[in-house]
């Protein structure tokens, strides 16, 4: 079942490019990651599947329902973490939560301060003195404070560091077990390839790749450094090699193709050292980028 | 729902509650204490009255205003409590939804299962309540002072009634015209100066109206609407242009409804 559905999505803002013509589904259960670099439209698919603004074009429906007719309807069951930190004048951090639990049926104190605890928040402290990463620690729990079946992250790691991001992906995997759909927008595509099982890619406001991540890696290139002192680079020159050089005595190419091919060849001469390994999301995304 | 924002909202403004309200029973108290070495120099000051330049007592609102009289002195008094609310109420209207957009706090709010309607009400009613609560002082603040500073003259409180009734559909006014400007400007970074503008500018046109002798602006500006010199002068609201302001205040909540319910919330970047 789709928990996600959007159609030719198109926003413009004014004659400013929001999005455009933006088409993808998303499972229920699985985490997608939305990816692409700064302005190239993922907060405005957030922000327009929130209903937090219209569209120019196109249709969005989640949970099967049309998100603009059943915003309210719809948005019980949704967690959200704006890329940008929040707070009111003078609140503390208990009252945002309690604030927020105040919008869903049920008591989530139990919850409210399991989550604290675990991503390590002072609950009585005021926000507007939290540094920043703190600051999006409250955003964080008050995402998924009332048990949401579906979770809008939007840029959720920055300011946070490397042990608490690492605490707040199992956290996210935690979540993901019990049945809930993770929407994972972000820039930073070692963080997408870490959690998500499948990824959009977004650049200039359009979708340009919407594929498995595994078989993004599979289908691809192998990364290939071999140290031989005494062989030219030429000596690889083969018709599934590309990006073939020298470096201080290594060389490296990608390959594509039979990898029985290029490990015969390489059992041909004398090596110091050989690595064959996966290319990077990085290095996979980067022709998307680079156009 | 709206309960909860209402809650939250009457929370955040209890301070400037407190303090507005203290300000304008100050205001009342401490401004019509004077009034009975006023009384007693009536002659002397009715004659210094008339040195004054029309232009000038106009714009002060005091044309034909008896200072020695007690209703006479609160109207003046009341002209103060008036520009007092107006900016209270003001500053409300202008930064009840737009401060959400400048602290990013509408991301948060807006994707909670709330429609914007509901958003909107509960922050309109916390407000109301807030400018209710001033009323009241206003209206305590303005029967002590009576009370205690009358000179020993009598007066109609039925006059004084009428005045302090206008009082929360004057403010309804400054507060649902800040609300529906909020909406129509593309961003508001800072409140204050927006709530001032409106009203203090509104007091300003008033004035220059009664300088110029001009009717027109008198149809735009509630200081002339509930004109306190003109209702202490003839016991009676002047009823066409009460009809103004409250079509004023109709049209821009249902205005304000309208464009809040279907426009597109700002985000920081």
């Amino acid at each position: 079942m789709n928990v996600i559905t959007v159609n030719n999505l198109t926003k413009y803002y004014g004659k400013a490019r929001g999005i455009i013509d933006v088409s993808f589904s998303v499972e229920e259960g699985e985490i997608f990651g939305f990816i692409g670099p700064n302005g190239a439209g993922k907060s405005t698919t957030i922000r327009l599947l929130l209903s937090l603004i219209y569209p120019t074009g196109g249709s969005a429906a989640i949970f099967g329902k049309d998100v603009w007719k059943f915003g309210t309807e719809i948005r019980k069951n949704i967690g959200y973490l704006p890329s940008e930190v929040f707070y009111y004048e003078g609140m503390k951090v208990i009252d945002l939560l309690k604030y927020s639990a105040g919008f869903y049926d049920g008591d989530f104190t139990e919850r409210m301060h399991e989550l604290a605890e675990y991503m390590e928040l002072d609950l009585k402290r005021r926000i507007e003195d939290l540094s920043y990463g703190n600051k999006k620690k409250v955003g964080i729990v008050q995402g998924l404070l009332h048990n949401p079946k579906l979770l809008f992250l939007d840029e959720p790691t920055s300011g946070l560091d490397p042990l608490m991001q690492r605490k707040f992906f199992n956290l996210i995997r935690e979540e993901n077990r019990r049945g809930v759909t993770i929407f994972f927008s972000s820039h930073i595509l070692g963080e997408v390839q870490r959690l998500c099982d499948r990824v959009g890619i977004i650049r200039e406001g359009r979708i340009v790749e919407i594929s498995d991540i595994r078989t993004l890696q599979e289908n691809n290139y192998k990364k290939i450094r071999i140290t031989a002192p005494d062989v030219e680079p030429d000596y690889f020159a083969l018709p599934d090699v590309s990006n073939l050089h020298a470096e201080n005595g290594t060389i490296k190419f990608f390959f594509k193709g039979d990898i029985n091919t290029i490990v015969q060849k390489i059992s041909g001469i004398r090596v110091k050292d050989v690595t064959i390994e996966e290319p990077t999301l990085e290095e996979i995304f980067m022709h998307y980028y680079e156009r | 729902m709206t309960k909860n924002i209402y809650v939250q909202e009457l929370r955040m403004k209890t301070h400037s509650i407190v303090i507005w309200s203290l300000g304008v029973a100050a205001i009342v108290i401490l401004y019509f204490s004077f009034f009975p070495s006023f009384a007693e120099e009536a002659a002397l000051i009715n004659k210094m009255m008339t040195q004054f330049p029309p232009e000038l007592l106009a714009a002060f609102g005091m044309t034909n205003l008896n200072i020695t009289s007690v209703l006479g002195f609160y109207g003046l008094v009341f002209l103060f409590v008036q520009l007092c609310v107006a900016i209270q109420a003001a500053n409300y209207g202008v930064g009840l939804v737009s401060i959400e957009e400048t602290e990013l706090t509408a991301d948060f709010l807006l994707s909670k299962p709330v429609s914007r309607s509901q958003i909107l009400t509960g922050k309109l009613l916390a407000a109301l309540t807030g400018m209710a609560i001033t009323n009241i002082v206003a209206w305590v603040a303005s029967f002590i002072a009576l009370a205690l500073f009358n000179g020993g003259q009598s007066y109609d409180t039925g006059t004084l009634v009428l005045l302090l009734a206008g009082l929360f559909v004057f403010q309804l006014f400054f507060v649902s015209v800040g609300l529906i400007i909020s909406l129509l400007v593309k961003r508001i970074r800072n409140v204050t100066p927006y709530g001032l503008g409106l009203g203090f500018g509104m007091y300003v046109l008033s004035a220059f109206s009664g300088i110029q002798g001009d009717v027109k602006l008198e149809y735009i500006t509630p200081f002339k609407h509930f004109d306190p010199n003109y209702i202490v002068q003839h016991n009676t609201y002047d009823a066409p242009l009460v009809v103004i302001s409250v079509t004023v205040i109709v049209v821009s909540l249902a205005a304000a409804y309208w464009r809040y319910i279907h426009r597109d919330i700002a985000s920081a970047t």
